[in-house]
C-alpha cells in the first residue's frame, strides 16, 4: 500500500474529503442542539456532493456529476430546509436533544472506526480502485449513523441519524465504486426524498398522539405490557 | 419488451395514482378490485408464456420459473385481498376510524404496494430491486399508522426506522457486490444484472461475495422478520388495517426472502470457486438464522393476548422455516421451500382476512375478548378454526406436505436438526390452539353481533392449500421442479 503524499493529488483529496466526513458523522453524535445537529448533516451533504465530483472529475464518468448535483440538491439544501421547517412548526428547534454520556458514545465511536477498518482490510487487499481506503470509511459511517439513531430520543434527530446512514452508503457507492448504474441511483435518491417527505408526516401524527416528539414515549408496545 | 411483463407492471402502476384522484367511496374499492383483477390476469399471460417459452426478457427485466410463480402469487393474493377490503374498509369507515382523505391514501398505496412488490420480482437489476423493496417499505409506513392511534403510530415509526435501516444492510452489500462485479463485467451499466452476474458467478471475488451475502442476509433478513431483526412485524402486523396486515404477511415477506435466495444463488457460485472458504457459509448463515427464528418465534406465540400479533409471530416462525430450508439448498430442501411458500402466503392471508372480521365483531383484538366466533357467526369462525388448522400443520392442508417435505430433507443432510424442527412444530402448534380454542369454541358474548363479511377469499384460498395437500398438480409441479433446477442447481422430478 502507498503512502499517503505518494498518491496523486486528486485522490489526496478524496481521502481528505472522506476523513472530513467521518468527522461530520463524529459531530453529529456529539451535538446535542437540534439546529446544530441538522447544520452538521447538511455540511456532510456538501462534502458527500464534493467527493462526488471529485470522483467524477477523476474517474471521468460524467453521469456522476448529475449524481453530485442530485446529492447536493437533496442532501445538502432541500432535506436539511424541510428538517428545520417542520422543527420551527413543532416549536423544538432551539431545543436540546440530550445525548447520555457522550463520552461513552464517543469513544464506542472509535471502536467502530477501528472494527470497520479491519472489517474491510481482506476487502481492500483485493482492490485496485482508486479509493481503496473508502470502504471501511464509509462503513464506519454506515454504523456511526445507527450508532445515532439509537442514542438519540428526539424523532428529528433520529431523522438524522437515518438519512446520515445513508449518506454512508451514497458515500460507499460513490468512492469505492464510481458510482452505481444510473438507474439505480436515480432510484435511491427518489425513494430518500420520498422518505424525507413522510418523516415529515409521521412528525405530526407522532405529536398529535403524544404531545411531543421524544421517541422515548413511545413506548406501548411491548412484548413484556402485553 | 414483452406485452405480458409491461402489463403486469404497467397495470398497478396506473392504477394508484388513478386511485389518489378517484373519490373515496364503494367506486374507488371497485377500481382497487377491478385493478388488481387485470393485473392477475396480465400475471397468470405471463405465466403462461414463461411456462411455455422459458425466461422472458434479459435486459432490466427479467422473468423465470422462480420468479414467475411469485408474480402470480402476489397478484392472485393481491386480487383477493382486494376483494375483501372493500366490505372491510367500508366496515371500518362506518365504525368512524378512518375518514375520506385516508381511504384515498388506503387504495393509492394499495396499489403502490403491490407495483413495487412486483417490480422488486420482475426486476433484473440488483439495485432496482433494493429500491423497489425499499418503495414497497415506504408505501406501507402510512397504511401501518392509518388509524391514527398512538399504538399505530408507534408501531409506523418502528417499521420506518428498523426496516429502512436494516434494508440499509442490504444496500451495502449490494455496493460490495457491485464492487465484486466491476472486476468481471467490463460494461458498468451492466454489472448489477442478476443474469450477468450468474453467467459469471465463478469468477466474482470469493471474500467480497461473502461480505456481501451477510450484508444482505442482515439487510433483506430484517424485512423477512428473522429474530433478532423481527420487533417491527408484530406491531405493524398487529397496528395497521388487517388487509394491510394479509398482503405484509402474505407477500412482502416472500419477496424479502426471494431478495435473499437469488444473491445466494450467486454467493454459492463465488464462493464455491474460491478454494479457501466454505462454499456452504451462505446456506449455513441461512439455516441458522431460519432455524433461530423458527425456534423464537413458536415460544412467543404462547404469550401472545392480541390475535393479529399471535399471528404475525406465526408468519415469523414459517419464514423462519422457509429460509432454513433455502439454507439447506437440496432439491428437495428447495422443492418443499418453494411449495411452502406458495401455501403459507395463501393460508397466512386468509387467516388475516378471518382475523380481520373476527375482531369487527367482537370489536377488539384482544384475545381474551374474542369468543364463541362459531356461535356468532358461523362462516368466520369456521374459517379461523380451519385456516389454524391448516397453518398449523394438519394433514390434508398443503402445509403439512410442504413441511414433510422439509422433514425428509432435513432427515436426508443433517439429520439432528429434524428434532429440533419437530419439537418447533410442536411447540407453535401448542401455542395456536390454546389461544383459538376458546376463541372459535367458547360460550359467546352478549354484544357480538355478526357483521357483513365476505368469506369468498377465504374459501378460494383454502380450498387450494387444501387442493395442493391432496394432489399437486402435474403442471404445477413441473413448474416448481423447474425453479428447483434453477435455484438447487438440480431438479427433483
Amino acid at each position: 500500500m502507498r503512502a499517503y503524499l505518494d498518491l496523486p493529488l486528486t485522490e489526496q483529496a478524496i481521502l481528505t474529503l472522506a476523513a472530513m466526513v467521518l468527522v461530520s458523522a463524529f459531530a453529529l453524535l456529539a451535538q446535542p442542539r437540534v439546529v446544530a445537529t441538522i447544520r452538521v448533516f447538511a455540511w456532510q451533504g456538501v462534502l458527500l456532493a464534493a467527493t462526488t465530483a471529485l470522483v467524477a472529475w477523476d474517474s471521468g464518468r460524467s453521469h456522476l456529476y448529475l449524481s453530485a448535483a442530485l446529492t447536493l440538491a437533496l442532501k445538502g439544501l432541500l432535506i436539511p430546509w424541510l428538517l428545520v421547517r417542520q422543527a420551527r412548526a413543532l416549536g423544538i428547534l432551539r431545543d436540546f436533544d440530550i445525548v447520555v454520556r457522550p463520552g461513552l458514545i464517543l469513544l464506542a465511536a472509535g471502536a467502530l472506526v477501528v472494527f470497520c477498518y479491519n472489517a474491510a482490510l481482506p476487502i481492500e487487499r483485493f482492490s485496485d480502485s482508486v479509493t481503496r481506503d473508502t470502504i471501511g470509511l464509509s462503513l464506519a459511517i454506515v454504523l456511526l449513523g445507527m450508532l445515532m439513531l439509537v442514542t438519540r430520543r428526539k424523532a428529528v434527530t433520529q431523522v438524522v441519524g437515518f438519512m446520515a446512514v445513508e449518506n454512508g452508503l451514497f458515500f460507499a457507492a460513490v468512492s469505492a465504486t464510481q458510482g452505481m448504474p444510473m438507474v439505480v441511483e436515480l432510484g435511491i435518491a427518489f425513494d430518500v426524498l420520498v422518505a424525507a417527505v413522510l418523516f415529515g408526516v409521521i412528525f405530526l401524527h407522532i405529536r398529535d398522539s403524544i404531545d411531543s416528539l421524544d421517541v422515548d414515549q413511545l413506548s406501548r408496545l411491548t412484548e413484556a405490557t402485553e | 419488451m414483452n406485452t405480458a411483463l409491461l402489463a403486469t407492471l404497467g397495470v398497478p402502476a396506473a392504477a394508484a395514482p388513478l386511485l389518489a384522484l378517484a373519490g373515496a367511496g364503494a367506486r374507488a374499492a371497485h377500481i382497487n378490485a377491478a385493478a388488481s383483477g387485470l393485473g392477475f390476469a396480465a400475471a397468470a399471460w405471463l405465466a403462461r408464456e414463461v411456462f411455455a417459452r422459458g425466461p422472458v426478457g434479459g435486459g432490466e427485466l427479467y422473468v423465470d420459473a422462480f420468479n414467475v410463480y411469485l408474480i402470480l402469487l402476489t397478484a392472485f393474493v393481491g386480487l383477493t385481498t382486494a376483494v375483501f377490503s372493500g366490505p372491510y374498509m367500508a366496515h371500518e369507515a362506518a365504525r368512524g376510524r378512518v375518514g375520506p382523505a385516508r381511504m384515498r391514501l388506503y387504495h393509492a398505496s394499495f396499489q403502490g404496494f403491490l407495483f413495487t412488490m412486483l417490480l422488486a420480482l420482475a426486476t433484473n437489476n440488483l439495485g432496482v430491486l433494493w429500491v423497489a423493496l425499499e418503495g414497497a417499505t415506504l408505501a406501507t409506513v402510512l397504511l401501518v399508522s392509518l388509524y391514527r392511534t398512538p399504538e399505530s403510530v408507534e408501531a409506523a415509526w418502528k417499521y420506518f426506522i428498523l426496516c429502512g435501516v436494516g434494508i440499509a444492510q442490504a444496500l451495502f452489500g449490494t455496493v460490495l457486490l457491485y464492487f465484486a462485479a466491476a472486476r468481471v463485467v467490463p460494461d458498468p451499466e451492466r454489472a448489477l444484472l442478476w443474469t450477468e452476474l450468474h453467467a459469471r458467478a465463478t469468477e466474482l471475488e470469493p471474500v467480497v461475495m461473502g461480505f456481501a451475502f451477510v450484508f444482505v442476509l442482515v439487510g433483506y433478513g430484517t424485512k423477512v422478520g428473522l429474530v433478532p431483526l423481527h420487533n417491527w412485524l408484530p406491531d405493524a402486523h398487529s397496528e395497521g388495517p388487517t388487509p394491510i396486515s394479509a398482503i405484509l404477511s402474505g407477500l412482502l415477506l416472500n419477496v424479502a426472502l426471494y431478495a435473499v435466495v437469488r444473491i445466494k444463488m450467486l454467493a454459492d457460485g463465488a464462493l464455491a470457486a474460491g478454494s479457501v472458504h466454505d462454499p456452504a457459509l451462505a446456506g449455513r448463515l441461512m439455516m441458522a438464522f431460519g432455524l433461530l427464528s423458527f425456534l423464537v418465534a413458536g415460544l412467543f406465540l404462547h404469550r401472545q393476548r392480541d390475535i393479529k400479533r399471535l399471528f404475525s409471530y406465526s408468519s415469523i416462525e414459517h419464514m423462519g422455516l422457509m429460509t432454513f430450508a433455502f439454507g439447506l439448498g437440496s432439491p428437495l430442501a428447495t422443492f418443499g421451500a418453494l411449495l411452502h411458500m406458495t401455501v403459507h402466503s395463501l393460508t397466512k392471508s386468509a387467516i388475516f382476512v378471518t382475523v380481520g372480521h373476527a375482531s369487527q365483531i367482537a370489536g377488539t383484538q384482544s384475545l381474551e375478548r374474542i369468543r364463541g366466533l362459531i356461535s356468532t357467526q358461523p362462516a368466520v369462525g369456521w374459517g379461523l378454526l380451519i385456516g389454524a388448522v391448516a397453518i398449523a400443520g394438519f394433514p390434508p392442508f398443503g402445509i403439512f406436505a410442504s413441511e414433510f417435505l422439509l422433514l425428509t430433507a432435513t432427515m436426508q443432510s443433517w439429520p439432528w436438526l429434524t428434532v429440533a424442527l419437530l419439537s418447533g412444530i410442536v411447540v407453535a402448534f401448542a401455542g395456536l390452539f390454546r389461544h383459538m380454542h376458546p376463541v372459535v369454541f367458547g360460550p359467546r358474548p352478549q354484544d357480538q353481533s355478526p357483521i357483513p363479511a365476505n368469506m369468498v377469499p377465504v374459501a378460494v384460498h383454502l380450498a387450494i392449500v387444501l387442493w395442493l395437500g391432496l394432489a399437486m398438480p402435474g403442471f404445477l409441479a413441473r413448474w416448481f421442479d423447474e425453479a428447483t433446477r434453477l435455484i438447487a442447481g438440480s431438479g427433483l422430478l
